[in-house]
């Protein structure tokens, strides 16, 4: 690890890679708890291959696929929220569309751009080396904005992930803060696509947070160490994949993976334990 | 001579073809405890709903405290069938509790303490104050259904409405919690949808009978041969 190192402090690009990762990591945490309980992981899928559309045009047309991509997942997170919201029994098969027309799309576009075709790849997996200084002020931006959104917002947002119908008999509006919460989402895709491309990101988005759903028992904390995760899988997996010259983004994945195997045969073993020394005092108890 | 808090006059509704309920008339007033029973698909629930103003009826008028039911829904208390949320959700008692008193103006920022007050005070009231920082995956079937009893009562409703509150819990349990809404209905208004005429006919002062169309009955009238 020693040369990521070194090369860490000398290279701007690297730092600037880092940043993104920890920029985008606090997204990951605060989204991918929510992504996770209320099991909207298709959902999420949709919008991060949708915003291939975003992209692709942005290419065409000339301007910058950051923006493609935040216009894209903004778009495609209030038809997927709209299409949850009123048409549910064909939701599967309408989001599934959504997800293979927005790719489509994109693909031709870039495919009628002239040109280069490489960006696609770094579309599709990632390159999180290739972040410019003025994306990373766009991305401390989003985050911003989540994070404000987030706490003005905190009680009805958790009020309708944990219980719609209660929600609606409260008087709050159910679709405003359901849409408002893909929204959130959406943001948080276009954050990680910078780090791990839109194929990959729905890994990124969850893995964190179901790890941190299997140790803690809070919303607060599962959010708090799911961002801790994030950090650390993004920082470790670009360490790891400069010291092997291997693409960063599937190599933070498989990082993350690792981590999500290896912590769920831990907390397995850690309930066995605990059952066992339940029953062991059960037994004195009862001699006793 | 008691306020009338419910009334619906000549209410119907049906789910696209099928008629589920069929002109129905009944004039709650306040203080009563009432249970509504009825067999399976006999419009029970879709009743529930139109009370709450999550249905609108076809035709006829619903009233709930004199004005419609979306519109008194702050001062009406719901206890479903089954609670809409997953048990695993990592959240605790007091969380789920403060939930209830939420409302359409005032959602921006942090709970009150007069908030938590209310909560605490909802818990105490169904004697699960004890509970209150538990998580809820801890709970058994019971407390469970304690804490949405909590929950609803968080906003200090006027009218209390339960749905099956027994079906899911142990029949030991059952009369614990009748208990305990005989006890809240000394300030609150009670409407309970049951399955098990014989046993709330004990609890309750009148039973309507619901099957596509209303029958009322005093309990005091009430006996083997008409069960």
């Amino acid at each position: 690890m020693f040369e990521f190192l070194t090369a860490l402090t000398q290279q701007s690009f690297l730092q600037t890679a880092v940043y993104a990762g920890l920029l985008s990591s606090l997204a990951c945490g605060i989204m991918g708890t929510f992504v996770v309980l209320k099991r909207i992981g298709f959902l999420a899928g949709g919008i991060a291959h949708s915003v291939l559309a975003g992209m692709g045009a942005a290419l065409f047309f000339g301007f910058s696929p950051l923006l493609g991509a935040l216009i894209a997942a903004l778009v495609a997170a209030i038809l997927i929220g709209l299409i949850r919201l009123y048409w549910k029994t064909q939701e599967d098969t309408l989001i599934g569309a959504i997800w293979a027309v927005g790719m489509a799309i994109g693909i031709l576009f870039i495919s009628n751009t002239p040109g280069y075709t490489t960006d696609l790849m770094s579309y599709l997996f990632g390159n999180i080396l290739m972040v410019s200084q003025q994306n990373l002020w766009i991305m401390a931006l989003l985050d911003a904005a989540l994070l404000i959104t987030m706490l003005v917002f905190f009680r009805p947002l958790l009020a309708v992930a944990f219980d719609e119908e209660f929600a609606s008999l409260r008087g709050l509006s159910v679709s405003f803060f359901y849409l408002l919460l893909l929204v959130l989402v959406s943001v948080t895709v276009v954050l990680l696509i910078q780090v791990v491309g839109l194929i990959l990101v729905i890994a990124l988005l969850t893995i964190p947070a179901a790890i941190a759903g299997q140790f803690v028992y809070t919303l607060g904390r599962m959010m708090m160490l799911a961002t801790v995760f994030g950090a650390v899988f993004t920082v470790a997996g670009l360490g790891v994949s400069y010291q092997l010259d291997q693409p960063s983004g599937p190599v933070i994945i498989m990082v993350a993976s690792m981590a999500y195997i290896f912590a769920t045969i831990t907390s397995r073993a850690i309930k066995r334990g605990q059952v066992h020394k339940a029953k062991r005092e059960g037994h004195h108890e009862s001699r006793g | 001579m008691n306020d009338i808090v419910i009334s619906l006059d000549k209410v119907s509704f049906h789910y696209e073809h099928l008629s589920v309920l069929e002109n129905i008339n009944l004039e709650v007033q306040a203080g009563e405890f009432i249970g509504i029973v009825g067999p399976n698909a006999g419009g029970k629930s879709t009743l529930l709903k139109i009370i709450l103003g999550q249905l609108i009826p076809d035709h006829g008028k619903v009233r709930v405290l004199g004005k419609s039911p979306s519109a008194a829904r702050q001062q009406m208390g719901y206890v479903p069938q089954y609670p809409g949320f997953d048990r695993n959700f990592p959240i605790t008692v007091e969380q789920v509790v403060l939930m209830g008193t939420l409302n359409r103006k005032a959602w921006i920022g942090r709970y009150s303490r007069k908030d938590k007050q209310r909560a605490a005070e909802a818990l105490d009231r169904v004697q699960a104050l004890p509970l209150a920082q538990r998580q809820i995956n801890t709970l058994s079937g019971g407390q469970l259904q304690r804490i949405l009893l909590a929950r609803a009562l968080a906003c200090d409703p006027k009218i209390l409405i339960l749905d099956e509150p027994t079906s899911n819990i142990d029949l030991r349990l059952e009369s614990d919690i009748f208990d305990l809404l005989k006890q809240l209905n000394k300030d609150i208004t009670i409407l309970v949808v049951s399955h098990d005429i014989a046993f709330i006919s004990s609890y309750v002062h009148r039973v309507a009978c619901l099957n596509r169309s209303l029958v009322c009955h005093h309990t005091d009238t009430i006996d083997g041969k008409m069960i």
